[in-house]
């Protein structure tokens, strides 16, 4: 139970800094550690304490075995989270042409 | 099982590839492939909408058969409501793609916009016709990161700031998504829609259920972009270049934020009296604050932008009423009415909106800037776009041939009957005040006399765009029709009564 009360934190701590911060980089950064936070908590969905991995010998039927979905599903979406990540980067990048800074304060063309 | 509906997501995916590969080597291949592609899925999507009825159609990718009536592969799911979604998808991306042959000419880098163009629609279709819960954030984010690329299409300030705006959101929103399915996960064990509708229908823990449904909510309600959480809508769809403005705000925020919540929550969840009514609050606040914001707006695009905001409201609410007319168990016929209503507006909006964001793209190419305050008077130089627009204007506002009326006219009527007077009273208010919004618009856009002497050189847009706006335009018209109650019954009904029994849907996918 522990670790999934870690596991939210990190969640929160992610938040905290992609509302708070004011350079871009710093932001893409929040949002990783809020994206592996979730990752991290789809790896132990499918932990069970004494588990080994599910090839299924039948010369042994009895044995316990992890979840593989959430792993198949974690592998997923962190190739997405790549995606993002390096489109968010790439963004940050074009940003930095533009303005000559990464703080965010300076960019206030589109209010209202 | 129909052997048409991997097409959907397949034939764009592969429209993607092969422009970004072909495209290099043959001149105008991009546009034509992609007009082509789109024409394709538009005659499969109204084919399958016809001859859907009232089944739910199953493709089991890979062939993975259930086990003991237990579904593990991936499912695609067509029914009534996704039919629906689906050909609005493709008939709008189709009249996009077509105007976009002459608008993008504006832009490098022609292949770059096509190939994501096509990647949206892939995602999206899948979006809409998957019926297994991560499968839907898997094509989520397919459609997502190339609408995100697209928004910063034209690589200046803008374009740039916007789309990290929305990034920024577009991301924490799919985190909470995740963590919503991981958590449904965690409880029933599986992550196929109706599967799980079996599972909750057991019984579940009060505390987990809601936590889950706020975590689903806020997560598709950031890509709808309902009200506490519409602040990147604005800025993403006004610097977008036009013919995606129509694209995002026309089809993208139904197909991946209320289709999925509509589904999610009449499909997948049980509904609960205390969801409906937070989900008819958010409705009604976006309702009404984004008509507010829209008022002092003087960019056509922002307008737009807010007045989608304040439509999806409409779609909202009266999806609302009906969750808590059924979560009451009373007067199911004004539930089935109020969901018909939302269904209509959701249909009817996707025709109107891509109309008026085709319009401002079309004046935006003429004279080259999205300020009111600068047009006026174009109404002679520019008359196929003043008169489409003319026909959106009036749709939106709900003016009576037109279809936004009857679609306002039923969630109007639904909310009287279901006795939320207050609500039926802002729903007009915000009608009349969306109506004056756009006389606005169309008054310093088209018919201001003063600044006739000054654009001599303002003329129609090309064929193509011309053929788009024209297009919508009969669409917007012929939607009317969907009000006639034999229309009705072959098209709209068949959505609410998969919406409006649960068991309708799971039961015919588990008995596969």
């Amino acid at each position: 139970m522990i670790a999934y009360i870690l596991c939210f934190i990190l969640f929160l701590v992610g938040l905290y800094g992609a509302v708070t911060q004011r350079n871009l980089v710093k932001i893409a950064i929040s949002l990783s550690v809020m994206e592996f936070s979730t990752f991290l908590f789809f790896a132990l969905l499918g932990y069970i304490d004494g588990g080994v991995a599910p090839i299924v010998n039948p010369a042994e039927p009895a044995r316990i075995y992890v979840d593989p979905l959430p792993q198949a599903l974690v592998l997923t979406a962190i190739v997405i989270g790549l995606a993002t990540t390096a489109l968010l980067m790439a963004v940050i990048i074009r940003l930095y042409r533009k303005y000559g800074t990464f703080d965010i304060r300076e960019m206030k063309n589109l209010r209202g | 099982m129909n052997p048409l509906m991997p097409l959907f997501v397949v034939t764009p995916l592969a429209a993607t590839f092969l422009i970004m590969i072909v495209g290099r080597f043959v001149k105008d291949f991009n546009k034509y492939y992609t007009s082509l592609t789109l024409l394709f899925l538009v005659i499969i999507s109204f084919s399958c909408l016809f001859n859907i009825g009232e089944n739910v159609d199953v493709y089991k990718v890979g062939g993975w058969q259930p086990i003991n009536k237990i579904p593990i592969g991936i499912y695609m799911v067509m029914d009534g409501f996704s039919a629906i979604v689906v050909c609005i998808i493709n008939l709008i991306g189709f009249l996009v793609a077509i105007y976009s042959i002459s608008y993008i000419k504006r832009y490098t880098s022609e292949n770059y916009f096509y190939a994501l163009f096509c990647l949206m629609i892939a995602g999206m279709n899948g979006v809409v016709l998957s019926g297994d819960l991560f499968n839907i954030f898997v094509f989520l984010e397919i459609s997502v990161i190339s609408a995100y690329s697209l928004v910063a299409f034209g690589v200046e300030k803008n374009e740039l700031e916007a789309s990290f705006k929305y990034q920024v959101l577009g991301s924490i929103a799919s985190f909470l998504i995740l963590f919503g399915i991981g958590f449904i996960y965690w409880k029933t064990k599986t992550l196929n829609i109706a599967d799980i509708r079996e599972a909750f229908k057991t019984g579940y823990d009060k505390s987990f259920y809601l936590f889950v449904q706020l975590l689903i909510l806020s997560g598709f309600g950031l890509k709808a972009a309902i009200m506490p959480f519409h602040a990147w809508l604005p800025d993403a769809h006004s610097s977008a270049p036009s013919p995606i403005s129509a694209m995002l705000s026309g089809v993208f925020i139904k197909a991946v934020g209320i289709y999925v919540i509509i589904r999610l929550f009449f499909n997948m969840f049980v509904i609960t009296e205390s969801m409906a009514i937070l989900i008819t609050t958010l409705g009604t606040l976006s309702m009404v604050i984004g008509v507010f914001l829209a008022i002092g707006q003087w960019d056509i695009k922002r307008l737009l932008a807010y007045h989608s905001i304040s439509q999806m409201g409409y779609v909202m609410l009266s999806i609302g009423i009906g969750m808590i007319l059924i979560s009451r168990g009373v007067k199911q016929e004004v539930a089935a009415l109020a969901i018909a209503g939302g269904i209509f507006h959701l249909i009817n909006h996707a025709a109107f909106k891509g109309l008026l964001f085709l319009n401002a793209g079309a004046i935006e190419y003429t004279i080259g800037t999205r300020n009111l305050k600068e047009m006026g008077g174009l109404a002679k130089s520019m008359p196929a776009t003043s008169a489409t627009s003319f026909v959106a204007s009036m749709s939106i506002s709900g003016i009576p041939p037109f279809n936004g009326f009857f679609s306002k006219l039923i969630i109007i009527v639904a909310a009287i009957t279901a006795k939320f007077y207050l609500l039926a009273a802002l729903a007009v208010i915000v009608s009349i005040i969306t109506l004056a919004s756009f006389l606005k618009f169309q008054r310093y856009a088209f018919y201001d006399k003063s600044d006739e002497d000054k654009r001599p050189e303002a003329k129609e847009v090309p064929y193509p765009m011309i053929f788009s706006m024209i297009v919508l335009s009969i669409v917007c018209l012929l939607l009317s029709l969907l009000a006639v109650p034999v229309v009705r019954d072959a098209v709209l009904t068949p959505a609410i009564n998969i919406l409006m029994d649960p068991l309708k849907y799971s039961s015919q996918i588990i008995g596969l």
